[in-house]
């Protein structure tokens, strides 16, 4: 008997092959949008094992998925041609990808280990920063690695991602993140979300918990980075700034910290919003009393000022996320 | 012609970059100049540095008072240098009695903000989890900066020159008036601020809350106020602080505090956060640092300076140069 999550996975993984067997009737327009929706869907969960499960406040997942991004990039790029360079023809590249994916996101997950062992004694806000400024360093490094390509990026990054790789790697992002949670051992995880003190009282070695968060949460951060990269051909250091993360953060906020169900749901919906902003932003009405007012332009122009408004509104009144019913309150009770 | 004759008959002849070696040799003058390059540096670094402080000072009061890290800060600063710009824009010649109404008014326009954001998005969440400020204050911070954006526009924008520009010379030293400006308003506003923590009643009220506020409340202060109070006088501070980096700098947009905001928080926690006079040396310490780092072969690792000095004093000394270890009581 395979367990319930595993067939689930399998079930996951069948569909995005199918999903890939139509992508070539699929506009290439579309295309590109559900598979941006896909790499979205892994960093929201990923981030959420860290932010939400863990409740460590990280703002630097842009950063580990520049590292991914680069070094898968560098795989494919310079690495293989070398060592391998029959994997870069016909039948290999399919095994080279998965191959500089994972290489990528291992050299995340070193760069997770780096920053989460000194900074993670930090609590709360000091954390948020630390990471933060992880990020820009990460981002002043690419910029001056010559070889990388500096401040202008790295062009010419061969178009290997597919929607099968995305949605196989996002079903085994929600599978690990739901089943180490769900796990005996994954239970450390809401011990230290809900009261450090108390679970280091309890015996559970809070440090290791939470690196063990971030290395996982920066290893598929990694993935998304490789699978970004050789979506959109050519990636920079600004690709990767602080707003990049902040969209992440949205994403969680939104679902709803610690729900990976209310998670994926506003990782698709946050994606999908701008192109519909920007499809119905030519629409024209008619109204009257309202001329600058007539088509919906404004809205597009003004989806940042909503996004922030909304991440405040939903501060004060849903802290829980939109997508959270009963259980799970995102607050702790005041004692 | 007659190189390349002369090369070709001596293929192995060494190349002449080998042969020639920099000669490290300090001659008197040589000295000279390099201490006046060094002055130059110093008196640079202390104008960015003495803004980083007056920045920093807003975070480590807040700090002080909530506990939390305010991080729509930075674009108080932003927007006190776009009141600044507007204010000057409509002057008519600048003088000093010109640039000080404008520095005036845009303390008094962000005063006003600081107490608002306080008012309406931290207020409601007193009793909450740390995180849900956090993040409220993350979104407030990007509401001003996306708000700033569709108002002001995204481009950069030439800032006026408030105060009368002159340039003196000092042997080898070139000061600009601007510089000199900057040091004597921050320095001011750093007394004036000493002033109001030590010596005056609601001074006082503003340390009690930030030792206990339970206690503080129980003698009879009224922490909401202090808590206004408080932004009122940080995002004032904020405010000099975005004009007189727009003096310098010259160019502004609505993304423009990002940066001197982290920077000017890296400040508040390497003087030791919730400490007035160590956000002061830890601005002044920073601006010296990454100007010294800016004029050496490592000019392009600038930015990332200042999140390098974070991590390593978070991990050697967490209370900062002049705070205090305490103890988590449970």
């Amino acid at each position: 008997m395979i367990p319930r999550s595993q067939v689930a996975l399998l079930c996951a993984i069948a569909v995005a092959g199918l999903l890939a067997a139509c992508a070539s009737r699929i506009d290439d327009y579309f295309a590109l949008i559900i598979s941006n929706i896909g790499i979205n869907i892994i960093l929201a969960v990923s981030l959420n094992l860290i932010n939400g499960y863990t409740g460590q406040f990280s703002l630097g997942h842009a950063g580990f998925m520049a590292v991914g991004a680069y070094s898968a990039a560098a795989i494919t790029m310079f690495g293989a041609p070398k060592l391998a360079p029959a994997l870069t023809q016909g039948v290999g590249i399919h095994a080279l990808f998965p191959i500089a994916l994972v290489g990528g996101g291992l050299a995340a997950a070193l760069a997770g280990v780096l920053v989460g062992a000194p900074s993670l004694r930090l609590k709360g806000d000091y954390l948020a920063i630390v990471t933060l400024g992880f990020g820009e360093i990460i981002r002043v490094l690419f910029r001056n690695v010559d070889s990388l390509g500096g401040a202008l990026g790295l062009n010419g990054i061969p178009a290997y991602t597919n929607l099968f790789w995305v949605y196989a790697f996002a079903a085994l992002t929600v599978y690990v993140v739901v089943s180490l949670v769900n796990s005996t051992y994954g239970r450390g995880f809401l011990a230290v979300h809900d009261d450090e003190i108390a679970a280091e009282a309890m015996g559970i070695n809070t440090t290791r918990y939470k690196i063990t968060a971030f290395v996982v949460g920066a290893f598929f951060a990694g993935v998304a980075g490789g699978l970004y990269g050789h979506s959109i051909l050519t990636i920079a250091p600004t690709g990767f700034d602080f707003m990049r993360s902040i969209e992440i953060v949205v994403m969680v906020i939104l679902g709803g910290m610690g729900n990976t169900t209310g998670v994926i749901i506003a990782a698709v919906l946050l994606t999908l919003l701008p192109e519909a902003l920007r499809m119905i932003s030519g629409v024209r009405v008619e109204l009257p009393f309202a001329a600058p007012f007539n088509n919906f332009k404004w809205i597009a122009d003004t989806r940042m000022i909503i996004y922030s408004l909304l991440v405040i509104v939903l501060m004060l009144a849903r802290p829980q996320g939109l997508f959270t019913w009963g259980k799970r309150s995102g607050e702790k009770p005041k004692i | 012609m007659a190189e390349c004759s002369a090369a070709s008959a001596t293929p192995f002849a060494r190349p002449r970059e080998q042969t020639e070696r920099p000669v490290y040799q300090l001659s008197t003058p040589q000295l000279s100049t390099l201490l006046t390059e060094f002055a130059q540096q110093l008196i640079n670094g202390l104008s960015l540095g003495a803004i980083y402080a007056l920045i920093a000072l807003g975070y480590t009061m807040v700090y002080g008072v909530l506990r939390f890290i305010n991080f729509a800060h930075s674009d108080v600063f932003m927007v006190g240098s776009f009141a600044g710009f507007y204010i000057g824009r409509g002057m008519p010649k600048e003088s000093f009695a010109t640039g000080f109404l404008a520095l005036a008014g845009a303390m008094v326009i962000c005063a006003v903000l600081g107490v608002t954001i306080e008012r309406l998005a931290y207020r409601p969440l007193r009793n909450r989890s740390k995180l849900t400020v956090l993040i409220t204050a993350i979104g407030v911070s990007l509401l001003l900066e996306n708000l700033g954006q569709f108002v002001f526009g995204a481009a950069p924008k030439a800032f006026p020159t408030l105060f009368p520009v002159h340039t003196f010379k000092l042997g080898g030293l070139v000061i600009n008036s601007s510089q000199l400006v900057v040091l004597v308003v921050a320095l001011a506003l750093l007394g004036a601020l000493q002033y109001i923590v030590l010596r005056t009643k609601v001074g006082t009220a503003m340390r009690a809350v930030s030792f206990n506020p339970q206690a503080a409340s129980l003698v009879g202060i009224n922490n909401d106020r202090i808590i206004s109070f408080t932004f009122a006088l940080g995002s004032a501070l904020a405010a000099a602080g975005g004009i007189l980096y727009s003096l310098n700098y010259q160019a502004i947009d609505p993304l423009m505090g990002v940066l001197p905001g982290l920077k000017a928080f890296v400040a508040a926690v390497l003087g030791g956060i919730g400490n007035i006079p160590g956000a002061a040396l830890g601005g002044l310490l920073l601006g010296v640092v990454e100007t010294f780092v800016n004029g050496s072969r490592f000019s392009t690792f600038t930015d990332a300076i200042a999140f390098a000095i974070l991590i390593a004093i978070l991990l050697f000394r967490p209370a900062g140069l002049l705070g205090k270890m305490q103890v988590e009581k449970v």
